[in-house]
């Protein structure tokens, strides 16, 4: 799995237990966007096209780690209990907290679990085109 | 990177990584492991993230490493850590997000040879009683009264349910049920998580198993656990499901500030952790019990459904067809304990994640018949390899805060496990070699291929070996049920 190394993407590293994505985007915003369209991909979600809703969501954390953390947890969540996953998403981050619109489907297919999203190594890093960050996923 | 350079061997199993190694550690590294095993996790970081587990605040003794370890977040898979109470930490992340995870062993009177032309049929009732796979919800829709009752009760709610006996209960670690849970430490999210999936398997490398005992090793032990050579048992490996990793989630985020409150130091944000006399270790401690209990009651529930499966093939083809308990245990845990520290006793917090509790003969909290053998310890291999059972010794007590391996280890990532192996092939591969498969994913099978492990007689022959557990019997599976 990869995408084409634009100014944002992601692609799948190599774990022994887990799964890890490499994410990179100009922004924090960006990132988060790409991180969730990762491990929406890691998971093999296909959504139900023509039942498409919109949802909103807001984390709060100590920094912009725990923000991307809390984000996709949140996702996670919303997954398990109600079945949903987002592929459109308008997020903005001010002062450790981060608000986003969603917009999604539920479930059509779902392959693979993932138990949650680790902060193991976790570091937002500054690069030449923006951000980027490794996430491991426990699985 | 650490080298074998850097480790001193102790004994044909035994190697340590000293203290001196890095200037942050604060216990030297002991690892089980044969030269071979080891050369096999020396490509990945399961022996780097357990130096950064020596640097935990309080520890005591030595961080231990199973044979099975591989890499994981922060703490190695297959790693042990125990800190001292009450100013050592507990640390969310070396317990791992599937709180008390862990494996239970049911036996029977049925024999293979007897029933071998019935399997097809019990895999397939299996597979409909015991829900399993991505987002499958249980059969039961708990209140949120009802789930307060399981977090605070464990197995003993599934008793009054109607879902156990008492034998059940007492052939379960903690007899299925550990005090100073509180379900207020719990949130939400993880409330809402929890209620649709008690008695769910769950994905990733959880499963229902019914093996056959190829050989027994210890027959006073296998006759005290009712296992007899040619006869089938059910293995079933899962934990707390979404409500364990909500719980380990909302923690490992919180401790984040609390690290920063207590002045604490880390190498990786994931080994966070707070001092177990603070107001943020005793809310994890009340929230984690929580989740422990609702991983006994799941796997109670789901032991259930499989006695239930069992029922529909077998009744009416054998006299017998009532599975009993053998014994319930949990990998991934923390466990307040007193262990002997330098001469010294002492009270601690021993964090197990991917690492099995395995007291020697004579530990109180065990059911009497199995007081003179040691407790119970049971190790899932791969899929479509051997299983174990195994007890523990006084070695363990003395080398390893009474604790062995849990599996086979991995060795191969899950990109290429999928990219090298074919799940459909690899069911065909298995049920050649007489394995009834039933999996929810083939690509999720894939990523479980035999080949993505350690071989698991390896790391038992390590262990034994090493003195930190005892064989009693090796298991052959002939019905595999996957998420």
């Amino acid at each position: 799995m990869m995408t084409t190394r634009r100014t944002s993407g992601y692609r799948e590293l190599e774990h022994i237990a887990d799964w890890e994505l490499e994410v990179w985007a100009p922004d924090l915003a960006s990132l988060c966007e790409q991180a969730a369209l990762g491990m929406y991909e890691l998971t093999g979600a296909r959504l139900v096209l023509d039942k498409r809703l919109k949802r909103e969501l807001e984390v709060h954390a100590l920094d912009r780690e725990s923000l991307l953390v809390a984000f996709l947890t949140e996702l996670l969540y919303l997954g398990e209990v109600e079945g949903l996953g987002f592929d459109m998403f308008e997020i903005s981050v001010e002062n450790n907290t981060l608000r986003a619109q969603l917009s999604g489907a539920p479930f059509k297919a779902l392959s693979k679990e993932i138990k949650a999203v680790t902060y193991h190594n976790l570091a937002i890093n500054e690069s030449p085109s923006g951000l980027e960050a490794r996430i491991v996923f426990d699985v | 990177m650490v080298s074998l350079q850097d480790m001193k061997q102790t004994s044909e199993f035994e190697w340590e990584i000293p203290q001196s190694y890095r200037s942050d550690m604060r216990v030297p590294v002991r690892i089980f492991a044969t030269k071979k095993l080891l050369e096999a996790i020396m490509d990945d970081k399961s022996l780097e993230q357990a130096v950064n587990s020596a640097t935990l605040p309080g520890l005591v003794g030595h961080v231990v490493v199973m044979p099975d370890m591989h890499q994981g977040y922060g703490f190695p898979i297959g790693g042990v850590a125990a800190t001292r109470l009450p100013e050592g930490v507990i640390s969310p992340g070396a317990i791992g997000y599937d709180i008390n995870c862990g494996v239970r062993l049911l036996g029977s009177q049925i024999e293979y040879e007897a029933v071998k032309q019935h399997l097809s049929d019990l895999a397939t009732a299996l597979n409909q009683n015991c829900p399993s796979g991505v987002g499958k919800k249980g059969h039961l829709r708990l209140s949120e009264k009802e789930l307060d009752q399981v977090c605070q009760t464990g197995s003993r709610w599934a008793l009054k349910q109607g879902y156990a006996s008492d034998s059940d209960l007492r052939r379960t670690e903690e007899s299925g049920f550990i005090e100073g849970a509180d379900s207020g430490k719990v949130s939400r999210r993880a409330k809402e998580r929890g209620r649709p999936q008690v008695g769910t398997l769950g994905a990733g490398n959880h499963f229902i198993e019914v093996d056959v005992v190829e050989q027994i090793f210890d027959s006073q032990a296998a006759q005290a656990m009712g296992l007899v050579k040619g006869y089938l048992v059910v293995l079933i490996h899962c934990g707390s499901r979404g409500f364990g990793h909500q719980i380990c989630s909302d923690y490992v985020k919180d401790f984040q500030g609390a690290v920063r409150k207590y002045g604490i130091e880390l190498p990786d944000r994931e080994l966070v952790c707070a001092p177990l006399n603070s107001t943020e270790g005793q809310n994890y401690l009340a929230a984690m019990r929580c989740a422990a209990n609702y991983a006994f009651a799941n796997r109670q529930v789901l032991a259930h459904f499989a006695r239930k499966a069992f029922e529909q093939v077998f009744a009416g083809k054998v006299r017998n067809w009532h599975l009993h308990q053998v014994y319930d245990i949990a990998h991934n845990m923390g466990k307040i304990e007193t262990h002997t520290v330098a001469g010294e006793q002492v009270r601690v917090c021993v964090h197990r994640k991917g690492a099995t509790r395995a007291f020697g003969p004579g530990f109180e909290g065990l059911p009497e018949e199995y007081r003179s053998i040691g407790q119970p310890v049971l190790v899932p291999g791969s899929m479509g390899t051997a299983s174990w059972v195994l007890v523990g010794t006084q070695g363990s007590m003395e080398r390893s805060f009474g604790s062995t391996c849990h599996g086979a280890g991995r060795v191969m990532s899950r990109s290429k496990a999928k990219k090298t192996v074919w799940g459909e092939d690899l069911r065909a591969e298995l049920q050649a070699m007489g394995i009834q498969i039933r999996a929810g994913s083939m690509a999720g099978l894939a990523e479980e291929a035999p080949a993505a492990y350690k071989d698991v007689d390896d790391v038992v022959d390590t262990v034994a070996g090493a003195g930190i557990a005892k064989k009693v019997a090796r298991l052959r599976p002939v019905v595999v049920i996957k998420g």
